[in-house]
């Protein structure tokens, strides 16, 4: 059953796509603004997500406290987040609940006032759970493999940004970082769920048409990331910890790269299909060294990385390590079989309707298209997209990501040796 | 038998297959649900209904280890399972074309599993690995000491995955006893939702489900907590960055008067979370108007607070769970929660609050059925704790909840003595 989105741009520049369905009488609305933690102030990292924690806290017609009593009154639920190029609000309520509950987004994306009470009080927020990711070795791990791979590239910074650097943040941060970049122009909004599409689509125009154009924003561009051209290995020390986390990445692709889908097969084949691919059946199912080992490719408007994460016993993090390196050099070396590659096109092609069982999955793809332009019948071509892709191209794809001797390497963990806490 | 689009079929074997259809998506969910959690592990064999889970994907007699995956995957479906304390359950959901390629998997699974000694050691291994990535995590390391305190008797109080020394110590035959004792077709239930034909669905099941022999339906051994006499307290110190706090009060189960009461209460306390532990945290609760986030989050004394009532057989725990913000107390955060919790038991809730938490509800219970996998989940979930027709009436059961109703629950839930309070002090770390 292909989809059938409606898509509309209005004259300011807000383009709106709306999908029926009508499995349960609710709704998803979800929208995003070509913003976020890339676009922070230098000194000011963390902005952008502070700005989406104070963003429905009250605006120039409702207090913080109406909108948390007419959503609450709903059981409707809206919650707003910041990703590194990516701010939107994300927002599912009953049909009848649907127009009360979008003039209330429309109302957070134009007119917030971010109260100084709120800006203290979810900054402090922010902090504890900067604190409780200092805890965690998966997040150690990650955050620092981060920084050691992009060096003086900003995708070094971390979305939420450093204790110090949002303890500086003031309102007046969060006016001008709304003022700067929360514009109608390329502002997008999807709208799935059971009720008449031309009904959504007609709402949205109420809410949002009047939003003054203003002057549109230049274009983004992420300047490359440099490869790394040697191996970085770094352990840091939990000694409390039960277990450590590995984090095992390089510097990937854009969105817009011809490879992307190459890279995505190959993906698939390394860390993802069934438990984890290659990785899954050498580290768990042979070695039963780890509940969860996979990889993850994030291309997006700049070269996300490639990422290949597990989390073990810390005597078998030596050896974990070097079964990711050998895997990934017989990969170079020997490449894939045609029965791996065909295993994951297959899956791939095939996951689709699933990824479009519910509202959220719906609107989360049709975003995921207007935000790449990937186009209005992109669920009727992606299949074919995937199919297309050779088993050259992927191991290609992995000769050019992936290589041992350039790999950024972190382990975060109770030392080897060490007794159990 | 047949209601609210759900026919009811029960093979000569025993097993209870239950069908819907729903034609919006080109998909069908499979789930294969069975009478065994962790309350039915005795001492020395903790985590054994886990364990089995994980064994129960390694290969069957008609699938060869190495043909495991793939079969569903070529559908571009996903598969997967879980463990909790009253139920294990399998699943899987794909286009509709693999209908038949897991009716034979979960069949296989039933009956044909394989054991083998290799793969039972290297699964021991991955278990402790998960076991040890939660620890990782001080909140549950603490919610893991509060519930093993807030029970005497009841083996609702060892954690799922089991206890690292048992899972160290357990054999091959423990699981295997425990794999051919509790999957028997009478003690399972088989739930396909999707776009399917019904009749066409309940001849498919027959064929696969149907050569399996029936087998006596085990006892599940009942156990009653004695009633809690006194206050207890845990605290948890270890190397960290936050404190964390947590209450838990013994609560009633899903099936008795008061769970809907103390549902609205929590509802009232920190906004409704629905009844789909599959789906848990999909969709935020709304909570920014209710009772303790105002108390506690808006205040700044903890970044997050939030209540859980969970659907169980038998009478389980109501929880509290605050991360306390930086700067802040475990002492101030535990003098806020209980002093909300001692005004709605003294002054109950109010006609608007009432309202409040019924809309939130029936919200949630839509939102808890969004699509195939969700719906097939619930009415499998609620046959292994009661009926799957409970889940049709959860509207119901909500409608007749009245103020009194929550007040009686409240003041009986959170007494004093019924409570088990939990801190987790970090330490300051030596190294990093």
């Amino acid at each position: 059953m292909p989809l059938t989105p409606l898509r509309q741009v209005l004259a300011n520049g807000v383009a709106v796509i709306v999908q029926e369905n009508h499995t349960t009488p609710a709704v998803s609305i979800l929208t995003a603004q070509r913003t976020g933690a890339y676009d922070d102030p230098g000194g000011r990292e963390g902005t952008a997500a502070l700005l989406a924690r104070v963003l429905d806290r009250g605006t120039t017609t409702r207090t913080a406290d109406q909108i948390a009593d007419d959503l609450d009154g709903r059981g409707a639920s809206l919650t707003v987040s910041a990703g590194r190029h990516q701010t939107g609000i994300a927002a599912t309520c009953m049909v009848d609940d649907f127009v009360p509950v979008l003039a209330i987004v429309a109302d957070a994306l134009r007119n917030p006032v971010f109260p100084e009470h709120d800006v203290a009080t979810r900054r402090g927020e922010i902090v504890t759970t900067i604190r409780q990711e200092e805890d965690d070795p998966a997040s150690v791990a990650v955050n620092r493999m981060f920084r050691e791979l992009y060096g003086s590239h900003p995708y070094a910074r971390r979305v939420r940004g450093t204790v110090d650097s949002v303890e500086r943040l003031m309102r007046d941060d969060l006016v001008r970082f709304h003022q700067r970049q929360f514009v109608p122009s390329g502002h997008v909004v999807v709208v799935v769920g059971g009720l008449d599409a031309g009904l959504m689509l007609s709402a949205v125009s109420e809410a949002l048409g009047d939003w003054p154009a203003g002057s549109g924003r230049p274009p983004l561009h992420v300047p490359e990331a440099p490869a790394a051209v040697a191996r970085c290995q770094v352990d840091i020390a939990m000694p409390d910890k039960s277990q450590s986390d590995v984090a095992y990445g390089f510097v990937g692709i854009r969105r817009s790269d011809a490879g992307f889908m190459a890279a995505s097969v190959m993906n698939n084949a390394l860390g993802q299909y069934a438990l984890g691919g290659r990785l899954g059946d050498s580290i768990r199912e042979r070695q039963g060294m780890a509940y969860y080992v996979y990889s993850s490719l994030d291309a997006g408007p700049g070269p996300g990385p490639v990422m290949i994460r597990a989390g073990v016993a810390a005597g078998n993090v030596a050896r974990t390590i070097a079964s990711i390196d050998a895997e990934v050099e017989a990969i170079r070396t020997e490449g894939f079989t045609e029965k791996e590659i065909a295993e994951s096109k297959q899956y791939l092609a095939g996951s689709l309707p699933r990824q479009l069982e519910t509202n959220a999955g719906i609107a989360g793809f049709l975003l995921n298209t207007e935000w790449f332009g990937l186009g209005p019948d992109y669920d009727q071509r992606l299949p074919g997209l995937i199919r297309a892709v050779t088993r050259e191209a992927a191991v290609a794809a992995a000769r050019r990501l992936l290589d041992p001797a350039r790999a950024t390497v972190v382990a975060a963990g109770p030392p080897a040796g060490a007794p159990g806490p | 038998m047949q209601g609210a689009g759900v026919r009811e079929a029960t093979l000569d074997n025993g097993l209870t297959v239950l069908v819907q259809e729903a034609h919006t998506a080109p998909l069908a969910s499979v789930w294969c649900w069975y009478r065994v959690g962790s309350r039915d592990e005795g001492p020395g064999l903790t985590g054994v209904s886990h364990w089995v889970e994980h064994m129960n994907f390694k290969g069957t007699t008609n699938i060869p280890r190495d043909r495991v995956k793939g079969i569903i995957e070529q559908f571009g479906g996903s598969w997967n399972g879980y463990t909790w304390i009253d139920q294990t359950t399998y699943l899987e959901t794909a286009t509709t074309e693999a209908l038949d390629r897991m009716l034979f998997i979960e069949a296989e699974r039933m009956d044909r599993c394989l054991y083998d000694p290799g793969e039972c050691e290297s699964e021991r291994t991955v278990i402790i690995s998960e076991l040890q990535g939660g620890e990782n995590d001080p909140e549950q390391l603490l919610d893991m000491e509060v519930t093993a305190a807030a029970f005497k008797v009841h083996p609702y109080r060892h954690p799922t995955i089991g206890w690292q020394s048992d899972v160290e110590t357990m054999t091959r035959e423990d699981l295997y006893g425990h794999y051919r004792r509790f999957y028997t077709p009478s003690n399972a239930t088989l739930v396909i939702v999707g776009d399917v034909d019904t009749d066409d669905v309940l001849r498919r099941v027959d064929r696969e489900f149907g050569p399996i022999p029936a087998m006596p339906v085990p006892g599940r051994r009942r156990f009653v907590e004695p009633p809690q006499q006194a206050e207890r307290r845990v605290t948890l110190r270890k190397e960290g960055t936050t404190a964390y706090w947590k209450a838990a009060f013994h609560a009633p189960a899903f099936g008795d008067r008061g769970f809907f009461p103390l549902l609205v209460a929590d509802a009232v306390l920190s906004g409704a979370a629905g009844l789909n532990i599959w789906s848990a945290g999909r969709v935020p609760r709304p909570q920014r108007s209710a009772r303790l986030y105002r108390a506690l989050v808006d205040t700044g004394l903890a970044s997050s607070v939030g209540g859980s009532l969970m659907p169980t057989a038998q009478p389980f725990l109501y929880s509290v769970s605050a991360t306390v913000a930086e700067g802040q107390s475990l002492a101030a955060v535990e003098d806020a929660v209980l002093g909300e919790l001692e005004r709605l038991s003294r002054d109950g809730i109010t006609p608007g609050e009432l309202e409040k938490a019924r809309a939130q509800l029936r919200a949630r219970f839509v939102f808890d059925m969004d699509g195939v996998t969700d719906i097939a989940h619930q009415l499998g979930y609620f046959e292994t704790i009661g009926s799957w027709r409970d889940a049709r009436d959860l509207e119901g059961r909500l409608a007749a909840v009245g103020i009194a109703d929550v007040h009686e629950a409240a003041r009986y839930t959170f007494a004093a003595s019924n409570r088990t309070l939990g801190w987790f002090e970090p330490r300051v770390g030596t190294c990093r």
